[in-house]
């Protein structure tokens, strides 16, 4: 079981936290010219990369504050998580 | 036979209190502070169970976790568990226990006609015996396999025993009460650390209570109890005994688990039998010591086989002898502190040294004492079916592969000693890499992946001296880091044996022609042979070879077999050990019941259950209960004999005919409030959002990314900003994350806030043709006539002195309104609609009911927005807004979603008007086609039509829209049934919509 720090709550154990997914992702702005090939990519396909990288976590049951989490997907090391403006 | 071999003093047990148990029905005395496998070696017994594969008779081995043979199944308390480790239970007063794997009796055991036939059960027998015919495997092979496999028996009781789970915070974790844990967790609890020490046995100290040292003067176990009592006494630490830390997960998260139960005469009520314990260490220092590994050798599995250290350990902590005529067959100087012990027991061992004669403090001692050793000397063989009687004996040559010289001996008991393995699973477990120690011929831990040391013999450190010393200054300088504090201790002075070095030796060769059975992994009856024809077949990897051959696959994790497998392969291969590498260790180190890992959370507290405010009444009257995820919702409300169909049937009617009341406490509430809520809700939903009025509700629905519908439902604008959200029940908790997500990642410049309301609003449907009725009697100061409170009005009223919600809002099609009161008034509300609803013929209406009403009008609910469908799917592309983007709009331009022959929502009735349609079935052109039989779609909801009084169904059909009028078959195989079906619209009840605006 993960020991993530929310930004906002300070370290938590991983039973407060849903996994958001691929945090490096940006939507697409709204109204935007976008071909067929460029949306799947937004909508379906995303990187497993072995090693550093940044996620979202939500903390739905503390402060439902959403932020990304930069972790080692292989020994699960966590560096550092952060605001999402940050 | 009463205690033959238990010696007349010595040893830790308290002989004021004899302790009665039963072994296969047999009364026997032991004395408290015993565990099942002490008292029954006191007793002399010694054949306790029977071989996994070959039901070769077994005795006891080890004196802990390292047992591999004395499982049992035993019964206190009146619950009966399979698997229990003889040498870890504790003796109480009418525990009962019997061997395992054996019928009729482990005396006579049919099957051990295995045992004759090994030369049929070579590796992987069962991989390569039972695979054809293939038709077999359900009928024959697998019930004989699971019969004839497997050891003890889970009961079919339902366990009435109490578990409960526990979280802990420390500084340091110190797992393992030995010299290492003690002061590694004495130092830094002197430097001001939070410390929880951990030890598996009931008594602390490890190896101090049976090697013959002194620390400062005292004997080990003198030390160990002065040093426990001073922690026992600080506030900055907590001390357990019975207790094993089993599992190392991420970022310092132990899991261990302490009998709290299983040792006490008579449990109070309230304690448990275990407790789990999840512990978030800062810092883990694991002084888990080490196991001695055997020497293998022919039938070295005979009943009177043991470790050394477990024989020394019955003599010094239990004052039992294993033996009286034992043989030390050993590698190293362990074995002879083993036989200076037996000597000063009175017993005359001899030892046998596959090393040379040399002087060492030990050996000089054991010559001073007159015991009889015998250098370069070897067990072949052991003799004796159920019990050694003698065993073959012989002079090493040179080369240590062969014999000079043999010569048969008598024995009682054979004590092995090949040297000590460290105990390194849960450095393992942490992701440490091991390396391979030439010098100990085996694996210590390598670099740490998270924050722990391993100390003293986990760690390859075998002197006492050492030992201390680098757990005190560990356990100083781990704490240090946390405490800021720096306080010294000055290290004791020791005073231990020195050892000489020990010899590689780990297996008798075979001498010519003999084809002895020799044991590597013995709970799960592997032998060198075993492991041969693995290797002879190709198998290389040290992971296939485990698998082929469940080396070390057992409950004991190979905890005696491990190094000598590995050893094995080495020499077979002609590699050294690094280079065949290790298995994995994983959790638990010691097995863990299931009970433990439930803990509490069994029956109705297996999750949380939610109930209205209403949840009373509803029990009171008679309402049948459904789940809808974690809420109790009322599926219908029985009166006298009816069943579901009739009652719902009823309460539908009622409804169309009269008024009907549905708590709707259930559905999902958001409170939206903002300056830019309008444009938030303009991106979430399909439809346009930005010119609601105050005072209106609107319908809506949202999609996914993907161009999936998400979710419907309505939300109300309370206020220039602030809105008011409902969802579905299913989905109330997903759509809250969904715009939290939106709102804080996607597009934080929205000054909107989002937030749960779901439990602070009761919720009540009036619906039916009397509802604007009751209404006006709930409310008399409010105008609801239908042109100030039109369909989608919204109004605020006072109900008999209470704040209300209500929305002209309608789910079942017919005119309806849903008020909503803080959670403390639902009670209020509810009694206040079913007294005044008298007069209207009111009656309350369960989510049976509810879903008829809905069917048969036509609107989609979670069966339809299955995660599958797009608005076009479910007929609501009418919502969708060409004009703005929204979530999920652009995926709706794709190419599978514009198909002219796209499924959609349409509506069927059975063609005898009498037959239900199964919810599942499958709707196909023709009944009797060839299989694969084309699908062209499937029934999503049905129900009895009360309006129209037959069946109803709603479906999902390829090309729907051309196929109103045509029919089909819905057939089910799961409930056989084949219904020829018309093919009508979705909306089989007042199509235009008249109703909710009437």
């Amino acid at each position: 079981m993960l020991n993530i720090k929310c930004p906002y709550c300070g370290d938590r154990s991983q039973k407060e936290f849903a996994y958001g997914g691929d945090g490096t992702i940006t939507r697409p702005k709204l109204n935007q010219e976008i071909s067929d090939e460029e949306w799947d990519n937004f909508v379906y396909l995303r990187k497993s990369p072995r090693g550093k990288h940044i996620e979202l976590w939500h903390h739905i049951a503390g402060c439902r504050q959403w932020f990304k989490v930069e972790r080692d997907t292989t020994t699960h090391e966590i560096f550092r998580t952060f605001k999402p403006e940050e | 036979m009463s205690q033959n071999f238990r010696l007349n003093t010595g040893g830790l047990i308290n002989r004021d209190k004899p302790i009665e148990f039963k072994f296969n029905g047999k009364k026997y005395i032991g004395y408290e502070g015993d565990t099942l496998a002490s008292a029954l070696l006191a007793n002399g017994i010694h054949l306790i169970g029977r071989s996994f594969k070959y039901h070769r008779p077994r005795g006891f081995f080890g004196a802990g976790v390292d047992e591999p043979n004395a499982k049992m199944q035993v019964e206190i308390n009146g619950c009966s568990e399979p698997n229990i480790n003889a040498t870890e239970i504790e003796l109480v007063n009418g525990l009962s226990a019997s061997s395992q794997n054996c019928w009729p009796s482990v005396n006579f055991d049919i099957g051990a006609i295995n045992n004759f036939l090994n030369r049929f059960f070579p590796a992987g027998f069962y991989y390569k015996t039972f695979m054809w015919p293939k038709s077999f495997w359900y009928r024959v092979y697998e019930p004989f396999i699971r019969k004839a496999a497997g050891l003890g028996i889970a009961s079919l009781e339902k366990d009435k025993e109490r578990y409960e789970h526990k979280y802990e915070f420390c500084d340091l974790l110190v797992t393992g009460s030995g010299p290492a844990g003690l002061a590694s967790a004495y130092a830094a609890a002197k430097n001001g650390a939070k410390v929880i020490l951990a030890e598996d046995k009931p008594r602390y100290g490890g190896t101090l209570l049976t090697d013959d040292v002194t620390i400062d003067n005292l004997s080990g176990k003198d030390w160990s109890e002065k040093i426990i009592s001073e922690l026992k006494e600080m506030p900055n630490v907590i001390v357990k005994n019975r207790s094993q830390v089993f599992g190392y997960y991420d970022h310092n998260m132990m899991v261990m688990f302490e009998r709290t139960g299983d040792h006490l005469e008579k449990k109070p009520k309230y304690t448990p039998r275990q407790r789990l314990w999840y512990i978030r260490a800062k810092e883990v220092l694991l002084s888990t010591g080490s196991i001695e590994r055997p020497i293998v050798f022919g039938n070295n599995d005979t009943p009177g086989v043991f470790l050394s250290a477990a024989a020394k350990e019955y003599m010094k902590v239990y004052g039992v002898l294993i033996g009286k005529k034992p043989i030390i067959f050993t590698n190293n100087d362990s074995g002879y502190e083993t036989a200076i012990e037996f000597k000063k027991n009175g017993v005359n061992p001899i030892v046998l040294d596959t090393r040379e004669d040399q002087n060492s403090e030990l050996i000089n001692e054991a010559k001073d004492l007159d015991i009889k050793i015998k250098f370069s000397y070897a067990v072949i063989v052991a003799h004796g079916y159920k019990k050694v009687k003698s065993a073959t004996i012989g002079k090493l040559n040179k080369e240590k592969i062969d014999f000079e010289n043999t010569e048969q001996i008598d024995c009682d008991s054979i004590c092995v000693s090949g040297f000590w393995t460290p105990t390194v699973h849960l450095a393992s477990q942490s992701g440490n890499k091991l390396k391979f120690n030439d010098s100990i011929d085996a694996f210590v831990p390598d670099k740490s992946k998270q924050n722990e040391h391993s100390l003293g013999a986990a760690n390859g450190t075998f002197t006492l001296q050492d030992t201390l010393k680098n757990s005190f200054n560990t356990g100083l300088e781990v704490s240090k880091s946390i405490t800021k504090k720096e306080e010294k201790i000055q290290i004791p002075n020791t005073n231990e044996r020195k050892y000489s070095a020990h010899d590689k030796f780990w297996c008798s060769p075979l001498p010519k022609g003999k084809n002895y059975k020799r044991f590597v992994d013995f709970q799960n009856d592997v032998a060198v042979s075993d492991i041969e024809v693995a290797l002879r077949e190709g198998y290389r990897s040290i992971e296939h070879v485990k698998r082929y051959t469940t080396l070390g696959m057992a409950t004991d994790q190979g905890r005696t077999s491990n190094l000598n497998g590995l050893q094995l392969v080495a020499n077979v291969e002609k590699k050294i050990v690094p280079q065949v590498g290790h298995t994995t260790f994983r959790p638990p180190f010691t097995p863990v019941t299931i009970g433990t890992i439930v803990g509490r959370e069994i029956g109705k507290e297996y999750m949380p259950t939610r109930k209205t405010p209403m949840h009373h009444w509803h029990e009171k009257n008679n309402a049948v209960w459904v789940d809808a995820g974690a809420w109790k919702r009322p599926r219908y409300y029985k009166r006298g004999n009816e069943n579901l169909f009739e009652a719902s049937k009823r309460e539908a009617k009622n409804v169309r005919d009269h008024v009907g009341v549905c708590d709707v406490t259930t559905l999902g509430k958001i409170d939206i409030k903002g300056p830019d809520a309008a444009e938030f809700l303009n991106r979430v939903y399909t439809n346009a959002w930005l010119k609601l009025p105050v005072g209106k509700a609107r319908y809506g629905v949202m999609l996914r990314e993907d161009g999936i519908v998400m979710d419907d439902g309505t939300t109300t604008r309370i206020s220039e900003n602030h809105y008011h959200m409902t969802t579905t029940t299913a989905q109330a908790a997903n759509v809250l994350s969904h715009l939290e997500y939106y709102l804080q990642i996607v597009w934080p410049e929205l000054n909107v806030n989002v937030v749960s309301t779901t439990e602070q609003w009761a919720g009540a449907a009036i619906a039916g043709p009397k509802s604007r009725d009751l209404l006006a009697k709930l409310f008399p100061k409010i105008d609801v006539s239908n042109e100030a409170l039109p369909f989608m009005g919204y109004v605020e009223g006072d109900l008999f002195g209470v704040k209300a919600r209500i929305f002209r809002i309608s789910f079942s099609g017919e005119l309806a309104y849903e008020i909503n009161v803080e959670s403390d008034f639902g009670l209020f509300m509810w009694e206040k609609i079913i007294d005044i609803g008298e007069e209207f013929n009111i009656q309350p209406y369960g989510t049976e009911a509810l879903s008829t009403l809905r069917i048969e009008m036509g609107h989609v609910a979670g069966p339809e927005l299955d995660g599958r469908t797009i608005p076009y799917d479910v007929s609501l592309e009418g919502l969708v807004s060409k004009k703005k983007d929204f979530i999920g709009k652009r995926s709706l331009a794709k190419e599978a979603f514009n198909k002219a022959d796209r499924q959609k929502i349409v509506g069927l009735v059975p063609l005898d008007r009498k037959s239900s349609i199964p919810e599942g079935s499958h709707l196909v052109e023709n009944k009797n086609a060839k299989l694969p039989n084309p699908k062209l779609g499937h029934v999503s909801s049905s129900c009895w039509s009360v309006e129209n009084n037959n069946p109803f169904s709603l479906a999902i059909l390829k090309d729907g829209k051309n196929m109103i009028g045509k029919k089909l078959f819905a057939v089910s195989p799961l409930k056989n049934t084949s219904i020829e079906v018309e093919v009508m619209s979705s909306h089989y009840v007042d199509h235009e919509g008249k109703r909710v605006r009437s």
